[in-house]
Order: C-alpha cells, then structure tokens, then sequence
C-alpha cells in the first residue's frame, strides 16, 4: 500500500516537496549517529539468542524449583509463588526474543525492564534484613544480574541501532484512519485551521498561529510537565492533504500528515492520519512512553473518532460512565457524578 | 434519586444514586413515569454480558416527561410526555442517514472496546454495559437523553403509559423479526421464544399478512398468550414435542417460510445439546448457547429466512453452516433501528390494530426492582412482563 508519505511527495509541487521529503525519515536519525552492529564487533543477534536460551532455561528452573533457585541467590524464605512469576517473566522474554526474528529489540528491553525488577527485589530483601537472606550469596547474585543487565542493555542497543532497521525504536509513528460524513473541501478546512485541534486531541493544551504557515503548540506531558514547540506547514494541497512538522529545537520532534479521500458515491470522507513523534532520550524514552501509553494508537483512533463526532454531531459524545467522551480515562460506575 | 444498579450477577439493587445531569448541549433529563424490566436485560442479570461494573443503572424501556433540557435540543419542551428508543443515536452519521439507528457510528463512547470483540462497533444504547457505551439507564427515577432532539417521540395526550410504553424497545423489535421475514401473502412464519419480543413477532406477523404463524415455547401460560392475544394458529410445546419433527408435520415436509429466533443466547432445549452448550459456556470455550438458531435453520424451508432478533453477545459453536449454505438460505439480523419504526407503529396503536398492553403480566413499584429480575428470570407466577413504577 502507498503510505501517506510517499502520496505526500508525489502530490505536492517541487519546492513543497523538498521540504517535505527531508522530513520523511525518522527525526531522530537526524539527531544521533547511527551506528551499525558489525562495527562494535559482536553480532547482537546472536546475543540476543544466547540471553534468549538463558531466559528459559533460567525461567524453567524458577517455575519448576523455585525454593532452589531462591537458595542460591541467598533468599530463603521467599514465596515460591514470587519466584515463579518472575520465571514465567522470564519465559516470557525468551520466547519473545525468539518469536522477534532477527531484530529482538522489544524483546530485549523487556529482558532490561526485568532484570530492573529483580535488582529491586534483591535489594529490597537486602534492606530489609530479611531472615534466611545470606549475605555473601546475596551479593553474588545481584553482582550477577547487574552483570547480565549490562549484557542485556549493550545487546538491546545494539540491536537499536541497527542500520538496516527500517524503524529504528527510537520514534513512535502511527497510522489511523475514519470516515466522516463531510466533503473533502469541510474536513480541509477544518484540519488547516491548526488552532482546532485541541478540541478533539486531548494531550494538546493550545495551538496558537504564529504566521502562514507556522504555529505553536503547547501539549500536555507525563505528571503535569508542559512540552512545547513550533510547527510549520510542510506539505498543503488543498481539499486533498496537509503535513506538518515541528521545528528545530522542539521539545518533542514530531510530524504529522491527514489526507482526504472523498468515498464513491458521495458517502463520506476517508480521513487518513500518520503521526510520528520522538520522545526524548532515545530508545529508553521509547520504551517508557510505551510503558505509559499503552497503545499510541488508540489515542489516535481516540483523537479521530472526537473529531468525527465534533463534525457530524456539534460535540464529543458524552456518557454517564465517560462523562469527558471516550479516552484514556478511568470508566466509572454509569451513574451520575456525586456533585 | 433512587436507581436499579446491577451489582453482579443476580444481585440486583435499588440505589440511592446522584442525579443525572446535562452533559452534552443535545440532552434531555427525563422523570420516569413508568420503566419496564426487558428480556436482555436478563443476560445481564445472569451475568452473560462481559464488560458490566458494580453500579452500572440498568433499564433501557422506559418513558415520561421531559424536565430539563439541553440548550441544542428544541423540538421538545419541559413538560412534554416522551417515549425513548432504546438505540442512542444522533441523526447525523451515514449509519443514521441510512435509518439503520441501531449502528450509529457516534453515540457510543466506548466503541473502542466493542469493535475490538465485533470488528466494528454498534451504537450506545441505555443501562446496556460499558461496550455499549456506559449509558446510564431508564430503571430509575430520573434519565439523562443524550441526542434528544433525535430519538424520544411525543406521545399523544390521554394516551397511558402502557399503551405506548413498548414503542421502546419490544413492539418495534418484534416488528422488526417480523419485517426481516419479507412475509407475502399464504406464507407460513414459526417463532421460537414466547416472551414478549416474540408475542409481538407474532402479532406483527399477522400485521404483515402471514397465514399460519406457529408459536414454539415451554411454557404453557406463554403459550396461550400467543394463540390468545398474539394470534399464533399454531402452537408448539418444545419439551412435549420434537420441533423439527413437529413443523414439517405441520407444513407438509417443507418447512416454514421463514423462522424467527426470539430466544437468544440463553436457550434452553431438552436433551444433550443443551448439556453441551451449557458445559462448553461454563469452561468459556463459547459465550452463546446457539440451540435455537441451529433448529431455525435446519427448520427453515429450502430458499427461507431466517430473522434473528434475540440477543447474541460472542461466540457460538457448531453452526449448521451446511445446511444454510446448500439451501440457500438468508439469514437478517440487527439491535431494533427503533427510531425508523416509532411513528408508524404509534399510528398502528391509535388505528387500533394493536393493544401492546396486552403482554404485561406484572405491575410493581421501582422499589421492588430486584424481585422482579429475580421473578422474570425464573418465570415465576406466569411473569411475561414487569412494568415498574416509580
């Protein structure tokens, strides 16, 4: 299938086109150095395969003896039901690392999000004084898992910064699209006037306009942070399609694109949406803003089906268990609100 | 205000809830004047629907006056006696415009989760779980009406209530089975389920011109209301008699010409298949007991319909799939599009074609919410229908 990036270029006229094909690719390349595996002389996925196997067979060992496994690493009297989580974890990872084909990265992660887990608990056990906890074989294993950690991080990134990825970890992108039952020539109108779409995408506090083509937005962070930036047109053919991108010096890199595609026979309008953004701090930023967003998808199917029902009803729908309209909000009992 | 709360399964309560309040500019706040328990609403009391939360305001038959509304909504006015269609649906989507209400692609803030377990999702519709929009309901004193300048219908003057009352949700609904069958003049329809949207199939069947209109249930009281008041020709007791056996004795071998399942995914039927269905629902390896769609399609003559009408939640298993195929069969489907039949079904009231009081058996107070889930559910007392007052 044609991407919206690739109609992008071929639609828009030439000096457009310039500026919109240099946005195309992952805005964060832009920013660090790719490095290849074979440069740092060890092929990561080979690794990964190894710290795969280790996965299971370590992860077995847990579910099948847990109370042997908690000895040798100096924890006694540890519920082998604890320990038999963290093995189902563990084989969990090892057989995503399998199923992940050559490029494991999410795999991987997950592996550096456990071994997080159990220096934690390590530590916690060590803190605590607990009774049966040995000291000597405590610090044993947790010198151990520091060292597979580190193992596992250098593979993760490894693997992350693997030239001939196509998609690097380090950005989010996501496709969406809804019909809307408006022209083309509507639904233009309504996406080229930037300062809209805090009304149906939630995370955005403000779009301000700052010239022809260039705005300023101002969204909503994680635990009450504000992240800001410019954006400017950079793709704009009417009724049909606009893209745009933030500018140098964004607090969060990011770009987007809709399209308009009148259905046959008059019945509405496919709104197409691709929006790519780069968290800071790299694939670790990545990996955290999945583990706070779910699914970046679903808040774009949330941010389309809001503008839907804003175009073809007047407002956001609203219910008795959803009294903000659909998101990512906590459900609640269908029942009015206390006042 | 006091509300029917669903606190799990077959626990039932009337709270003491905050009021509904206008949320959205096209609202209306309705005061109950009189609220019936439905058939799916015991799916939820038997704890069938997934995605329910303690809480959660059940009821979606219900009318009364409007007394509060939103500053959009101006075809009604406070003081306005309004019956509610059970569907929410906003009048401006392509699913509205093609008058299919029941698939309103905006009224239902939660379609995220129900596309994921249907592929696409169906309209909101009141006090019927959080998948279909976390609607409070109308088994209450007092509703919040979203999009209430396109649903509720004013109801004459000197009307009562029960009269109208099942323009909601049964009398449209059974109307809707009926209409699906593409009933011609001679032609014979066997509905399965004798509860009140099947009591209104049949009614309905007759409306549209059907001969012989055969009536399958268990219960001898839903029986002859059938024969009685419907205006079955026919009816069939399905634990006396085989019903396969039964209808091709009485259609010369060929079948009817359309068959309606008005049952669901709570069917009962004696013998193994029963057993079977009911064990693979308890170890969740299929969320529907199919007994009556399967016998209504191996009933079905050759080239039939088959309309289904009763509430399916998920999966089924072992559907006759070869005998609907070789056979040419169609099978029609679909939530009530209540809206489109409202008015003509009014008319048919006034006309005095149909008394649709005809099925209330039970007549209790809000307060007693609870015994008359937990009567309907068991049949107890000859219950066909429970119309609750506030």
């Amino acid at each position: 299938m044609q991407t919206l990036a690739t109609r992008a270029t071929a639609r828009t006229q030439s000096p457009q086109r310039r500026t919109f094909e240099a946005s195309t690719p992952t805005v964060a390349r832009a920013n660090r150095p790719d490095r290849d595996v074979t440069t740092v002389g060890v092929d990561a996925t080979r690794l990964a395969r190894a710290l795969g196997w280790f996965s299971l067979s370590l992860g077995i060992a847990e579910v099948l003896a847990p109370r042997f496994v908690a000895r040798l690493a100096g924890v006694r009297h540890v519920r082998p039901g604890l320990v038999r989580l963290c093995g189902i974890r563990e084989i969990a990872s090892g057989m995503m690392i399998f199923g992940q084909g050559k490029k494991p990265r999410a795999a991987m992660w997950s592996r550096v999000a456990g071994d997080a887990m159990d220096i934690g608990t390590l530590a916690a056990v060590a803190s605590a004084g607990a009774p049966g906890a040995r000291k000597g074989a405590l610090a044993f294993a947790t010198a151990n898992v520091l060292g597979v950690t580190a193992l596992d991080v250098y593979c993760a990134q490894a693997l992350g910064h693997d030239r001939t990825d196509s998609a690097p970890g380090t950005s989010i992108r996501m496709e969406r699209s809804v019909v809307v039952n408006r022209s083309p020539e509507e639904l233009y109108q309504f996406w080229h006037d930037f300062t809209n779409f805090p009304r149906f995408m939630l995370h955005l506090e403000s779009v301000r306009r700052t010239g022809e083509r260039t705005s300023h937005w101002i969204a909503r962070g994680p635990a009450g942070t504000r992240v800001e930036w410019d954006s400017e047109i950079t793709a704009d053919t009417a009724n049909e399609l606009i893209a745009w991108r933030s500018q140098e010096g964004a607090d969060v890199d990011n770009s987007g694109i809709v399209a308009f595609e009148p259905r046959p026979g008059g019945r509405g309008t496919i709104v197409r949406v691709e929006i790519e953004y780069t968290p800071p701090g790299g694939a670790a930023g990545a990996l955290v803003a999945r583990l706070f967003n779910a699914s970046p998808e679903q808040q774009v199917y949330d941010d389309l089906h809001r503008m839907k029902q804003l175009l073809e009803t007047g407002e956001v729908t609203r219910s008795d268990a959803v009294p903000k309209g659909l998101g990512p909000v906590r459900q609640h009992a269908a029942q009015g609100e206390s006042r | 205000m006091k509300a029917t709360c669903w606190h799990g399964k077959r626990d039932m309560r009337v709270d003491d809830v905050p009021d509904p309040k206008i949320l959205n500019r096209r609202d209306a706040i309705v005061r109950v004047t009189s609220t019936a328990i439905c058939g799916s609403d015991l799916h939820l009391y038997n704890g069938f629907i997934p995605t329910m939360m303690k809480g959660d305001i059940l009821g979606h038959e219900f009318m009364g006056e409007v007394v509060e509304t939103g500053p959009d909504v101006r075809n009604l006015h406070v003081g306005d006696r309004v019956v509610v269609p059970f569907p929410i649906a906003c009048g401006a989507c392509l699913a509205c415009e093609a008058q299919m209400f029941s698939l309103c692609e905006n009224s239902n803030p939660n379609a995220w989760i129900a596309e994921n377990l249907m592929g696409h999702p169906p309209a909101g519709v009141f006090g019927y779980s959080h998948m279909m929009g976390g609607f409070a309901g109308g088994q209450a004193e007092y509703v919040r009406v979203p999009f209430a300048d396109v649903g509720p219908l004013k109801v004459p003057d000197g009307m009562p209530d029960e009269k109208v009352l099942f323009l909601s949700d049964i009398f449209p609904t059974g109307y809707m089975a009926a209409e699906m069958c593409g009933i011609k003049p001679g032609d014979t329809i066997a509905i399965w389920g004798c509860g009140p949207v099947g009591q209104f199939a049949i009614a309905s069947a007759k409306m549209l011109g059907a001969e012989r209109i055969i009536a399958i249930d268990r219960f001898a009281e839903r029986l002859a209301m059938a024969a009685d008041k419907a205006g079955a020709t026919d009816t069939i007791d399905y634990q006396a008699q085989d019903v396969l056996d039964a209808l091709k004795d009485m259609t010369g071998g060929v079948g009817p010409d359309a068959c309606i399942d008005a049952v669901g995914t709570e069917a009962h039927a004696p013998g193994v298949l029963y057993a079977y269905d009911r064990f693979k629902q308890a170890l969740m390896l299929e969320s529907d007991r199919p007994l009556v769609l399967r016998q209504a399609i191996m009933a079905c003559r050759n080239g039939g319909t088959v309309s289904v009408v009763g509430v399916y939640g998920g999966f089924i298993d072992k559907f006759p799939m070869g005998s609907f195929m070789n056979r040419s069969l169609t099978m029609k489907t679909g939530q009530c599009h209540v809206h489109r039949y409202m008015k003509p079904l009014l008319a048919r009231i006034e006309n005095g074609d149909i008394d649709p009081s005809f099925v209330v058996t039970h007549r209790m107070k809000l307060d007693e919410a609870a015994e008359g889930y937990a009567m309907f559910s068991k049949k107890q007392d000859d219950c066909v229908k429970v119309v609750l007052t506030p």
